[in-house]
């Protein structure tokens, strides 16, 4: 399953103050979508209101509409749990439960939502999730070991594995290779392309090189200045985005001349 | 390697020089005769122990910061004497520590026998007797303060870090907490009595109002250290379990409470640590009884503290039989005190998040 996101006339505030004005996107199913941009932009922000986690923060609130297959995620009496979902994230920093062990944050979405599920249903899923991230065969032998032992990357790719064990029809990633060494951004790319044919990807990047290697379409956003609204500048093809933009800012922001 | 070579006609310029171990012993053996021997002189007899280490302490530091000024320079001499001064300030807090337990053992043990495990003071006048009244009183009614305490102040501290957002409740409750942690503990009790003087008559002690009273003390001292548990709790977690599609509610039960048990495990302890010991609230609604009580909901019941006050301070004859009970009721009090920070250290060591 993977589904079409689209962002219509999206402004984003923080109580009283418009963090990012007016986005327009359209996200393809089964495809890499990268947002780059400077730090401060709106991109993350903008990110965080695709399943809505963004309203953890008190104050923050959205009007515009951002559809998944066409049903509105902001509707009236939609549960932000509901789209949450169907909507999966992986986070900067790899924050598997440390409570629990590999197996258990692998089912932490299947069993914190007190689903039942059969014993060999759950080995299935964890072998599945384990391997779809790329990690079975470095910790096939050890499942109950506890999460928070794994190295930073092992970490990371145990988060996607969790973020996949519920099925969503698309994942979310806030730059999940910022914290990450070489090896283990190269581990999880390879997993991206994996994952792309049955998922849709939205990655938030600061890594230019990571938005070119991956992605199949690219948005850029920018920022006029502290305290001004983001706003997305060009959003077209990877390939344009990177040889040939329409807006010089992208051209000044890709070749590392600012302003 | 031509261009490090060690020099081996001079000396290192690295190098300065170090006070022997020898040289710093014979100093304090110093340090401590002097004054002894000129105070035993002058007085003539034995000198009090505690001027002799006050002198021998300020002429130690004196005689080292000097030698190690002229042998090992002025930066050295500095570490020298506030190291001295930072060890001989932690032996001086251990001083009363170690006296007190030493106090506590040697006389609670004269009477740390059979008898006073297995006897109430019902008819007894002078020698025998024990506490087992008063150890199953205190043991039932900190269970009782604990039970209320504990859902209501682990609660409070959900509802103030997870759900308040910093809203008006919260902040009127938050300082409503850091005041009631405060409150005198005579006061709770006078509190409790008033209130069971007008609800069922004056007078009346009970066991449950006891555990009332210890409630009123230990719910803020719950509130404040759960909340700060719970606070260390990284976000970080809490965004992962929402971006799974957890609701709410299991997230703060199942990941945000799960994380910090061990912590709130401390909490609880520390809170029951500080009500275990309580006397004045419980002089006053729990009352005084010689027998066995187990009926929380009537008639007064005996408590370790109490008992302790009881027997020290109402002496019968002969008074070393009341004076070797009340010992031993301190003794016991310390222990079960101590039984329960190992158990709750070991409780927190099996719930506490681990890395292998």
């Amino acid at each position: 399953m993977s589904k079409r996101i689209e962002a219509i006339g999206l402004n984003i505030y923080y109580g009283s103050f418009l963090a990012v004005e007016n986005v327009n996107m359209d996200i393809k199913p089964r495809s890499i979508t990268a947002l780059i941009g400077p730090s401060g932009c709106g991109k993350s922000t903008f990110l965080r209101t695709l399943n809505r986690i963004h309203e953890i923060i008190p104050g923050a609130r959205v009007d515009g509409k951002v559809l998944l297959d066409g049903d509105d995620l902001y509707g009236p009496g939609v549960d932000p749990v509901l789209v949450r979902r169907q909507v999966g994230m992986v986070f900067q920093r790899p924050n598997p439960f440390p409570t629990m062990s590999i197996k258990e944050n692998v089912l932490a979405g299947v069993k914190l939502n007190n689903k039942r599920i059969s014993r060999s249903d759950a080995d299935d899923l964890v072998e599945s999730s384990l391997r779809g991230a790329n990690l079975w065969n470095e910790v096939k032998d050890r499942l109950d070991a506890p999460g928070a032992g794994l190295s930073g990357g092992q970490q990371q790719r145990l988060c996607i594995a969790r973020t996949i064990a519920v099925k969503p029809d698309v994942v979310l990633m806030d730059e999940p290779c910022s914290a990450l060494d070489p090896i283990s951004t190269l581990a999880i790319e390879d997993l991206m392309q994996e994952l792309k044919k049955e998922y849709t990807i939205v990655i938030v990047t600061h890594n230019m090189q990571q938005a070119s290697r991956v992605s199949d379409m690219t948005g850029f956003f920018n920022i006029a200045g502290t305290g001004k609204p983001g706003h997305l500048i060009e959003y077209a093809d990877t390939a344009k985005i990177f040889s040939n933009p329409d807006k010089a800012e992208t051209e000044d922001y890709i070749s590392g001349r600012f302003g | 390697m031509s261009t490090s070579t060690m020099n081996a006609n001079r000396s290192n310029t690295l190098a300065a020089g170090r006070l022997r171990p020898g040289v710093m012993v014979s100093m304090g053996v110093f340090a401590v005769a002097v004054p002894l021997f000129v105070l035993w002189a002058l007085v003539g007899n034995l000198p009090n122990l505690f001027v002799v280490a006050f002198i021998a302490i300020i002429l130690f530091l004196i005689l080292l910061g000097v030698t190690s000024r002229i042998v090992e320079g002025g930066r050295r001499a500095k570490d020298r004497v506030i190291t001295t001064l930072v060890v001989s300030s932690f032996v001086l807090a251990l001083v009363p520590l170690v006296s007190l337990l030493w106090t506590v053992i040697a006389r609670g043990l004269t009477r740390f026998d059979g008898s006073f495990f297995g006897m109430s003071m019902r008819n007894i006048v002078g020698n025998g007797g024990g506490a087992l009244h008063a150890i199953i009183g205190t043991l039932l009614i900190t269970l009782m303060a604990t039970i209320i305490s504990v859902p209501v102040g682990i609660l409070t501290a959900i509802y103030l870090t997870e759900y308040a957002r910093g809203n008006v409740l919260s902040k009127v409750l938050s300082a409503l907490v850091d005041v009631m942690t405060g409150i005198p503990s005579i006061v709770a009790g006078l509190f409790i009595a008033a209130l069971a003087g007008l609800l069922i008559g004056p007078g009346t002690t009970t066991g449950f109002l006891g555990a009332l009273a210890l409630s009123v003390l230990m719910v803020p001292t719950v509130v404040r250290s759960a909340e700060e548990m719970l606070k260390l709790v990284p976000n970080e977690l809490r965004e992962a379990s929402y971006a799974l599609g957890v609701p709410k509610w299991v997230t703060v039960l199942r990941v945000v409470v799960r994380t910090a048990a061990a912590g709130l495990t401390t909490s609880v302890m520390l809170a029951i640590s500080r009500v275990i010991g309580e006397t004045a609230p419980l002089l006053i609604v729990a009352g005084f009884t010689p027998s066995m009580n187990y009926n929380l909901f009537s008639g007064p019941m005996m408590t370790l503290p109490v008992f302790v006050y009881d027997q020290y301070a109402h002496k019968g004859l002969p008074p070393e039989a009341f004076d070797a009970r009340s010992w031993a009721g301190a003794l016991t009090l310390i222990l079960l005190a101590m039984v329960l920070n190992v158990g709750a250290r070991l409780l927190g060591k099996l719930l506490s998040p681990k890395t292998r």
